[in-house]
């Protein structure tokens, strides 16, 4: 292998294999950051030897071995974690070769997969650190990529991820699923953390890029992972199903030099169908799951009522007005309430619609937030009363910390003249 | 990136010949490793030439011939569409695909899909110089 094709090879069964491989380990350990550390050696074990080896015919369990021989070494050299050495080695002598290896990581994958989400989206760590710690760990993304992803330099990167793990050992977070009713209650915050990382691809909140694909399909790639991990789960299907559907709109959203383009002027020849019909089959699987909708499920009815429309024209306002009701009891806030404003607008004229958002005009969590006075905007020019329309769409530009997204506002404010 | 993935045809695909349950299952649970994995986006299975056409386009003229088509060897008999991070990711996944039946052995192939930036109108070559340098700045203000 030349040595670039190796690094390359190396690195994509890395991506295949590390969230398995490291969590694995980490039901062996019971650390997540010793597990890490364990696994992270034996990729520099393969970076070493695959370029003269070749790659093994079973990546997985090469890495396993050698991530085992590593922690056996460094626990020996501390006599508390003995116990953990013996067993390990037990673990080792009883493999009769690769084939045992291979059934003993079959066995325990799917729920150690799920341990290492839950652990690594553990309400006791802030969300930045669960969100670093999610694509480092389960991602399979290298800290430079995490820092680059979301505009952070990579020495803060790398420092969330060591004080996360070092929070989870010293707060002696166990390594399980929750079960029952304590699942319900955690889920949330893995869903919650996949869907901010979709988010920051899907409409980046800081620097020049609107949109950053890769982080959608990063994001994408994790839900369908805990969809096919929790089948069960109605609201796991729901954030895929909206993710799918966001997904599908992503080359449409971005006009030449890289200009914002807005839903209802996106030209729907560019919707990729492929990620639609995903989308409305995830959201067919998570309606057929439960009875009451979800937040998640609720915002993908949303979008699935967009998709199905063949023009700006065609849509179904009515019922999306009706779906955001829906939304406001169940996930009630002032952002939900601004999107029911637009739909109202939408499907029963702008005064109505001018009405939901004067009633937030007071709302303190919006007061920074410039889709309000956009939205605003939006309305009074619909209402003819265009001196105010210009008026909410400069103070809009002034808002947004995006810089496309701003340009966008000030072409509107100055058709308002 | 998405790539499509080409399994090539062979006697046995060409004559209808069924796979073997064995490897029916095998293709399953392959299947199912890559929904698991996040990464199966589509894939189907393509009846033999005998049962399709083709469509010739010589200036004006259209003329279609119907199959079978000779040249096994450059024949589909099935397609993915996958979510990859990297041809060499998607070349380790097509090696843990079970074989195909029987001593002929068989090819697929691994094409990238074109994805909007690769098609230019995206961002003019000046454009996207300038986009590069922007983002190295906000990268060294940070």
């Amino acid at each position: 292998m030349a040595t670039t094709d190796s690094s390359r090879t190396v690195e994509a069964v890395w991506r295949i294999e590390s969230a398995r491989l490291i969590a694995g380990l980490a039901r062996m350990v019971r650390d997540v950051g010793l597990a890490e550390e364990f696994a992270q050696e034996a990729l520099v074990a393969a970076l070493e030897q695959w370029p003269r080896s070749g790659v093994p015919a079973n990546p997985a369990a090469w890495l396993m071995t050698v991530a085992k021989r590593r922690a056996i070494d460094t626990l020996r050299r501390n006599e508390r974690l003995e116990r953990k050495v013996s067993e390990l080695g037990r673990d080792l002598q009883t493999q009769q070769g690769e084939a045992d290896v291979d059934a003993a990581l079959d066995d325990d994958i799917g729920d150690d997969l799920l341990r290492l989400m839950f652990v690594a989206c553990h309400p006791v760590l802030s969300t930045d650190a669960r969100v670093a710690l999610t694509l480092r760990l389960l991602g399979g993304l290298t800290t430079a990529e995490i820092a680059r992803a979301f505009l952070v330099p990579e020495p803060t990167v790398a420092q969330r991820i060591v004080r996360a793990k070092n929070t989870l050992s010293r707060k002696a977070v166990p390594f399980e699923v929750p079960s029952g009713a304590a699942l319900a209650a955690r889920l949330p915050s893995v869903l919650e953390v996949i869907y901010l990382v979709f988010n920051e691809g899907y409409s980046a909140t800081a620097g020049e890029d609107w949109v950053r694909p890769e982080l959608c399909e990063d994001a994408l790639r994790l839900g369908r992972i805990l969809a096919g991990l929790l089948p069960t789960e109605a609201e796991v299907h729901g954030l895929v199903a909206l993710m799918e559907l966001q997904a599908s709109r992503l080359r449409a959203r971005v006009g030449p030099a890289g200009a914002p383009v807005l839903l209802l002027e996106q030209n729907r020849g560019r919707w990729d169908h492929l990620l639609i019909r995903r989308g409305l089959a995830a959201l067919d699987r998570a309606e057929e799951l439960a009875g009451a909708p979800g937040s998640y499920t609720l915002q993908a009815a949303i979008a699935a009522c967009h998709a199905r429309a063949r023009t700006a024209e065609d849509t179904d306002w009515v019922r999306l007005a009706g779906l955001y009701d829906q939304l406001a009891d169940v996930l009630p806030s002032p952002v939900v309430e601004l999107n029911r404003a637009v739909a109202v607008g939408m499907a029963f004229g702008p005064a109505a619609g001018l009405e939901l958002v004067e009633a937030l005009a007071g709302e303190p969590s919006l007061a920074g937030y410039h889709l309000l006075p956009s939205v605003r905007g939006d309305l009074l020019a619909n209402l003819g009363r265009h001196g105010e329309a210009r008026s909410e769409f400069e103070r809009a530009a002034s808002l947004t910390r995006n810089a496309r997204e701003r340009t966008l506002l000030l072409q509107r404010a100055a058709a308002c003249a | 990136m998405r790539v499509m993935v080409l399994v090539k045809a062979n006697e046995k695909s060409e004559a209808g010949v069924l796979p073997s349950e064995a490897l029916l299952t095998e293709m399953g649970a392959f299947n199912e490793e890559l929904v698991k994995a996040g990464v199966m986006l589509a894939g189907e299975g393509l009846h033999p030439s005998a049962r399709g056409a083709r469509v010739r386009f010589s200036g004006d003229k259209r003329s279609v011939i119907d199959g079978p088509f000779a040249e096994t060897k450059e024949l589909i008999a099935g397609f993915w569409l996958w979510q990859v991070k990297s041809l060499e990711e998607a070349i380790e996944w097509v090696k843990r695909m079970p074989s195909p039946d029987g001593e002929e052995g068989g090819e697929v192939e691994i094409r990238p899909v074109f994805e909007a930036e690769d098609f230019g109108d995206e961002l003019t070559p000046e454009l996207r110089e300038q986009e590069e340098r922007l983002r190295a700045q906000t990268a060294e203000q940070q």
